[in-house]
C-alpha cells in the first residue's frame, strides 16, 4: 500500500515537472513536413512558416530591414495615421506593451502603414511623437504598396486591402502578430481587446524565458 | 409578534418610496440622458478619448479638464456635430488634430453626449438639454 502512494506520488511531481516545459507558446502558420535522411534512416522535419527579408523606411527615414530584428522577438501590426476607427485603441493597447517592455533590448515593435500615399516617414515621425513614442524600439515603417500588402497577406496572415467602399478606403484588421527570433509565428492577439493584449504580454514574458533557455 | 414586523416592513420601505416619488421629473430626465449618453460615447468616441476620458498622447485630446469644457460648453455642441481641426490648448498642452464630424446624430443624441462628458471624467456640470443643443447649432461656425 505504502509503495503505491509513493509511486503515485512520484507521478505527480514528474507531471507537474513536465507541465512547467509543456508551456511553451504554439508555432503558428502553415508548416511543411520535409524528410531527411539520416545514417541511411529518413526522418521528417517541419518547416514552418517565417517571416521574409523586408527592408522599409521608418519614422526617421532610415531603412530598416529583417537584419534589425535579428535576436529579438517582436510585434507586428498594420494600421495608417489618420484612421479613426479602431487604430486609436489598437495603439492605445499597444502603448501597454511598449510600456511594459521599454528598453527591452530583446524585444522591438513594428508598425506598417497601409496608407502608403500618406503616411510617409514623416508623418509617422509626428504620430509617433504624439503618440509619446521614442527612439526605435517601436518602429513605424513605410513600404512599397506590394510590400505592405504582400507581407501582410502571405507572411502575417493579416487581411489589410485597399477598398473603395469603405469611408476611408482602407480596411485592416487589429491583429497583434508575435514573432519569435527564427521568424516564426508564436501568437495572434486582437489589439482591440485589452485583455488579449493582457494575454499578449504574458505570452512575450514566456517567449522571452523559452528563448534565453535555448540560449544556454 | 406578526404586527412588529408589518411595522419594521413599513417603517423601512415608507421612507423609500417617498424618496423615489420625491425625486422631481428633472433629475429622471438627466439620469435618462446620462445612460443613453454614454451608450452613444462608447460607440461613437470611446475608441479615440477612451474609456476614461484621457484621451490618447497628444493625438487625441482628453475629456478630464473641466476647466476646458465649461469655458467651452456653447462649443461641444457644434465640435460634436462638425468635427474640428484647429489648434488647441488643454492644461497648457497643444493639439492639433482632426475630429471628425458626426452628421448622424442627431441634437438629442448630442444634448446626451454633452451631458455624458460634462458629467463624467471628473466633471460635473449638470443637466444640458436638447433646446439648448439646438440654440448652440444654429450658432456654429
Ligand atoms: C477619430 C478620433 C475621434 C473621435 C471618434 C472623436 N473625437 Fe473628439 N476629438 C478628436 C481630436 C483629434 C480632437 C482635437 C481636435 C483639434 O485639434 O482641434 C477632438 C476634440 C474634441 C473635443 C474638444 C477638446 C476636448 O478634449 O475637450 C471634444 C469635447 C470632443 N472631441 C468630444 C468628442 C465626442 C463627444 C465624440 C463622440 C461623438 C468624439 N469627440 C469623437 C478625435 C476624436
Amino acid at each position: 500500500m505504502k509503495k503505491l502512494l509513493y509511486i503515485a506520488l512520484s507521478i505527480l511531481v514528474i507531471q507537474s515537472c513536465t507541465n512547467q516545459s509543456d508551456t511553451k507558446l504554439p508555432i503558428l502558420g502553415n508548416r511543411e513536413p520535409v524528410e531527411r535522411t539520416v545514417d541511411g534512416k529518413t526522418v521528417v522535419d517541419t518547416i514552418y512558416q517565417t517571416i521574409s527579408p523586408f527592408s522599409y523606411f521608418n519614422q526617421d527615414s532610415v531603412i530598416i530591414t529583417d537584419k534589425d530584428f535579428d535576436g529579438k522577438i517582436y510585434v507586428a501590426d498594420f494600421f495608417f495615421t489618420s484612421c479613426n476607427t479602431i487604430c486609436p485603441i489598437m495603439h492605445r493597447n499597444m502603448l501597454d506593451v511598449y510600456k511594459k517592455f521599454k528598453d527591452n533590448p530583446k524585444v522591438k515593435l513594428l508598425s506598417h502603414t497601409i496608407d502608403i500615399k500618406y503616411d510617409l516617414p514623416s508623418r509617422l515621425k509626428t504620430y509617433a511623437t504624439k503618440l509619446g513614442v521614442e527612439g526605435n524600439q517601436w518602429e513605424f515603417v513605410h513600404g512599397s504598396r506590394d510590400s505592405i500588402f504582400n507581407i501582410a497577406a502571405k507572411n502575417y496572415l493579416v487581411s489589410a486591402f485597399e477598398d473603395s467602399s469603405d469611408p476611408q478606403g482602407l480596411v485592416h484588421q487589429g491583429w497583434f502578430i508575435l514573432v519569435d527570433t527564427k521568424k516564426q509565428l508564436r501568437g495572434a492577439y486582437d489589439g482591440t481587446k485589452a485583455d488579449q493584449v493582457k494575454q499578449l504580454i504574458a505570452d512575450m514574458d514566456k517567449l522571452l524565458r523559452e528563448e534565453a533557455a535555448d540560449e544556454k | 409578534m406578526r404586527n412588529r414586523f408589518i411595522y419594521i416592513f413599513l417603517f423601512l420601505f415608507i421612507p423609500v418610496i417617498t424618496i423615489q416619488s420625491c425625486q422631481n421629473e428633472d433629475s429622471i430626465t438627466y439620469k435618462r440622458y446620462f445612460v443613453n449618453g454614454k451608450g452613444l460615447y462608447e460607440k461613437n468616441c470611446q475608441n479615440c478619448h477612451g474609456a476614461d476620458g484621457k484621451g490618447l498622447g497628444t493625438l487625441y485630446p482628453p475629456l478630464t479638464d473641466s476647466t476646458y469644457l465649461i469655458a467651452n460648453k456653447q462649443k461641444l455642441a457644434c465640435i460634436i456635430r462638425n468635427g474640428q481641426t484647429e489648434q488647441i490648448t488643454i492644461n497648457n498642452v497643444v493639439y492639433q488634430g482632426k475630429m471628425p464630424g458626426n452628421n448622424n446624430l442627431a441634437d438629442i443624441d448630442i444634448a446626451q453626449l454633452i451631458v455624458y462628458i460634462t458629467n463624467s471624467f471628473g466633471n460635473k456640470q449638470g443637466q444640458y438639454d436638447q433646446a439648448e443643443v439646438a440654440r448652440d447649432l444654429a450658432a456654429c461656425k
